[in-house]
């Protein structure tokens, strides 16, 4: 393999490599604005300039192949010297607004500014004005005056997103970016510029002024608006979800994610309609009560029917640890009918992440139920003719399966339902178990290419505890009281939906004995066979590939 | 064995007790004509100099706004983590403001960071020492006791603008 000499150290490089790749990956970072790994070359921020030796000038690291046998200095006097006229020449018209600043805590500018900058300005001219808070589209504010004109948002869009919407006009200081006359920054992709912007140029109307970076603890999950299962991180403070960012996974979503999945997928997390503890509907009203009495009242009720009269229906938002339990207990009361309810809308799929199918877990729960899984058109057509009698249900809206049981759930002699949220079915069950959201609780999901991925818990829930749960902490969360207002945040009073399956095969003879999700998970890896051999800590944070399945997709694809 | 001199071993004058006595005598007159120091608090009030901290409060400026924008770094600064800031938006100019800002004034202990970190000159210390409540909740100082009209700060901010 060729070589290349960077700093007096030789290293292995790809030929095709350019110099800040190269370095990259020998782990010497070189400064960049313009240059983004997912995007193509501009080269027009210059803050990578580099000596290389033998070459008259300076030249930019991010658009320069490196050659065998070439030696690159980045830490030269007469490196630095170019890197801190850049840094000066950027800041010449950058307003000093970190303090309002939104992108402070995470700004690639106000970092380089502290590593690579003189420290100060000898320019003492008014600074350059510039429209501020323009609403490019619905889901972003640009501020023109704090824009270095990188041109990763322009690129962005014209080569992920592949919509051109965004461009430069006017020339010199007076540069800035705007859209087509007419036009809206609107496409599904568009709030991942704001992550890609190195300034707080651009900003998320969602989270904007919400909260500063540094005070938000940042937990490790995957995204369950479709089955691509995007990788994120949850950014949580005072237990409250307040963003969702992407992770970088090469194999899912590289280091994008659709604005659907950013902005919808947490909002029911901490909402009005979430379900807390159990409730009993006795004779028309809905009393509260004790999860044990919820349990057994749920054991005892379906036992008292026969096992034909009685289905299950598992959930592709459930992990597989929660369909696992469910199964379980479905073969303790010896039910046939197992299925799940799909949801797919097959208008809304792109060739980028987009899925059709809108949920993160429906190849998991196949993989989990196996053959005991009958079809969903039987068991609705069951609750029609009156054949099924009792339902139990976990996560998700019988409704959402045929519009017309709407009608027919009312009627039903038993409906229990384990639920993060209010729905048609929580108004109509006879007992409703409130159930711990995706961010709430440990498991795994399967995306639809065959990705074994975990979600770990990024909210506590009433009976957790974040430091005894080894859950992802701030600053605030470490030090925080009982009786200081900034760490009594909501805690809801929810189960995983394994957990509370477990608790009611307790009043059965076969009980499922699980005490955490990793149990759970560790008896699937050895008895269901695509999954030998996984535990949680070889999945780890990218996620393990399923090999049969990853084979099967390809040949499908 | 010799006999070993002690300091408390007196000497001929002071055994003979007298000028010792008048000695005494003169210290205790001396300090009944000197000018009295002790104050009657809290009839009388102590006012402090500009380089006391007392409470930090919130600089509140002539057109009724903060000048707080609700940066954060007071809080983050906080060793005691005392203050809670949260930001929103505004249609003045500087388009960030604290939508709520307190301080534990049991957390606080008066190191003055918050006013040294300050990058709009919004927090300062003031010459409030007096510390009053009955219960936990009272000590939290929301906006409504934070503020204070800029002229009554104008000492504190004149001294820090001269020694910080």
């Amino acid at each position: 393999m060729p070589k290349i000499t960077i700093d007096g150290k030789d290293f292995e490089f790809k030929q095709g490599q350019t110099i800040i790749e190269a370095a990259k990956d020998a782990g010497i970072d070189i400064p960049h604005f313009c240059w983004h790994p997912k995007l193509s070359i501009s080269g027009n921020c210059r803050v990578c300039l580099v000596e290389v030796e033998k070459m008259p000038k300076l030249v930019i690291a991010c658009s320069t192949l490196a050659a065998d046998g070439m030696v690159v200095n980045t830490q030269s006097e007469k490196t630095l010297d170019a890197r801190h006229a850049v840094m000066e020449f950027i800041l010449i018209n950058h307003p000093l607004d970190c303090p309002i600043c939104d992108e402070a805590g995470e700004c690639k500018l106000q970092d380089y500014a502290f590593q690579h900058s003189v420290g100060e300005s000898r320019f003492v001219e008014e600074k350059g004005h510039k429209d501020k808070r323009v609403e490019l589209g619905p889901r972003i504010m640009f501020d023109g005056e704090r824009c270095i004109s990188c041109s990763r948002c322009i690129r962005f869009s014209d080569e992920i997103a592949k919509e051109n919407q965004l461009t430069f006009i006017r020339r010199g200081d007076r540069v800035t970016i705007t859209t087509f006359p007419g036009e809206s920054f609107d496409n599904p992709y568009t709030l991942n510029t704001v992550d890609i912007c190195p300034v707080g140029a651009l900003t998320s109307k969602d989270f904007r002024f919400k909260s500063r970076v540094w005070d938000m603890s940042h937990t490790k999950s995957i995204c369950v608006g479709c089955s691509r299962g995007c990788n994120i991180e949850i950014g949580v403070r005072n237990n409250e979800i307040l963003r969702l960012v992407p992770r970088d996974n090469e194999e899912v979503n590289q280091s994008w994610m659709c604005d659907f999945g950013r902005l919808n997928t947490f909002k029911h997390v901490n909402s009005d309609t979430r379900i807390e503890g159990a409730y009993i509907n006795k004779d028309g009203s809905v009393q509260k009560v004790s999860w044990e009495e919820a349990s057994k009242e749920a054991y005892f009720r379906m036992k008292s029917f026969k096992n034909s009269e009685l289905a299950f229906i598992a959930s592709a938002k459930a992990t597989l640890e929660d369909n696992y339990a469910f199964l379980q207990l479905a073969k303790s009361f010896g039910v046939q009918n197992i299925s799940y309810i799909n949801h797919i809308n097959p208008n809304d799929r792109d060739e980028i992440l987009i899925r059709e199918d809108k949920t993160p877990n429906s190849l998991g729960v196949d993989l989990i139920l196996g053959k005991s899984r009958s079809s969903i058109k039987e068991i609705v057509d069951g609750i029609k003719s009156k054949k099924i009698k009792g339902i139990f249900i976990i996560e998700d809206d019988l409704v959402s399966a045929d519009e017309s049981l709407k009608e027919a759930i009312s009627k039903l002699d038993l409906l229990i339902s384990t639920a993060t949220n209010k729905s048609q079915t929580t108004e109509n069950a006879d007992i409703v178990f409130g159930a711990s959201t995706y961010a709430e609780k440990n498991g795994t999901f399967v995306n639809f290419k065959g990705r074994v991925q975990r979600i770990r818990p990024a909210v506590a829930t009433e009976n957790m505890e974040r430091s005894l749960d080894q859950m992802a902490m701030s600053r605030l969360d470490k030090f925080g009281t009982k009786f200081d207002r900034w760490a009594k945040g909501k805690k809801y009073d929810a189960k995983p939906s394994w957990q509370i399956i477990s608790e009611i095969s307790e009043y059965g003879n076969s009980k499922l004995k699980f005490n955490m999700a990793e149990e759970i998970f560790d008896e699937i890896a050895n008895k269901v066979p695509e999954f030998k051999g996984l535990d949680y800590d070889v999945i780890g944070e990218l996620g393990f590939q399923l090999e049969k399945l990853n084979e099967k997709s390809k040949a499908t694809a | 064995m010799a006999v070993k001199k002690r300091a408390k071993d007196l000497n001929i004058l002071e055994k003979l007790y007298i000028p010792e006595i008048v000695k005494g005598m003169t210290l205790t007159l001396k300090n009944m004509f000197r000018p009295r120091v002790t104050m009657e608090y809290p009839e009388q009030k102590f006012e402090p100099p500009a380089s006391y901290r007392g409470r930090p409060v919130l600089v509140q400026e002539q057109d009724a706004g903060e000048r707080c924008v609700a940066c954060g770094l007071c809080s983050r600064v906080c060793p005691a983590l005392a203050i809670e800031v949260q930001a929103n938006e505004t249609d003045r100019e500087k388009e960030r403001f604290p939508e709520k800002f307190e301080i534990n004034m049991l957390r606080c202990i008066f190191c003055g960071f918050c006013e040294e970190v300050c990058p709009e000159e919004a927090i300062v210390m003031s010459k409030d020492y007096e510390l009053v409540y009955t219960n936990r909740e009272d000590a939290i100082y929301g906006k409504d006791k934070l503020l204070v009209p800029v002229e009554q700060l104008q000492d504190r901010i004149d001294y820090l603008r001269n020694f910080k």
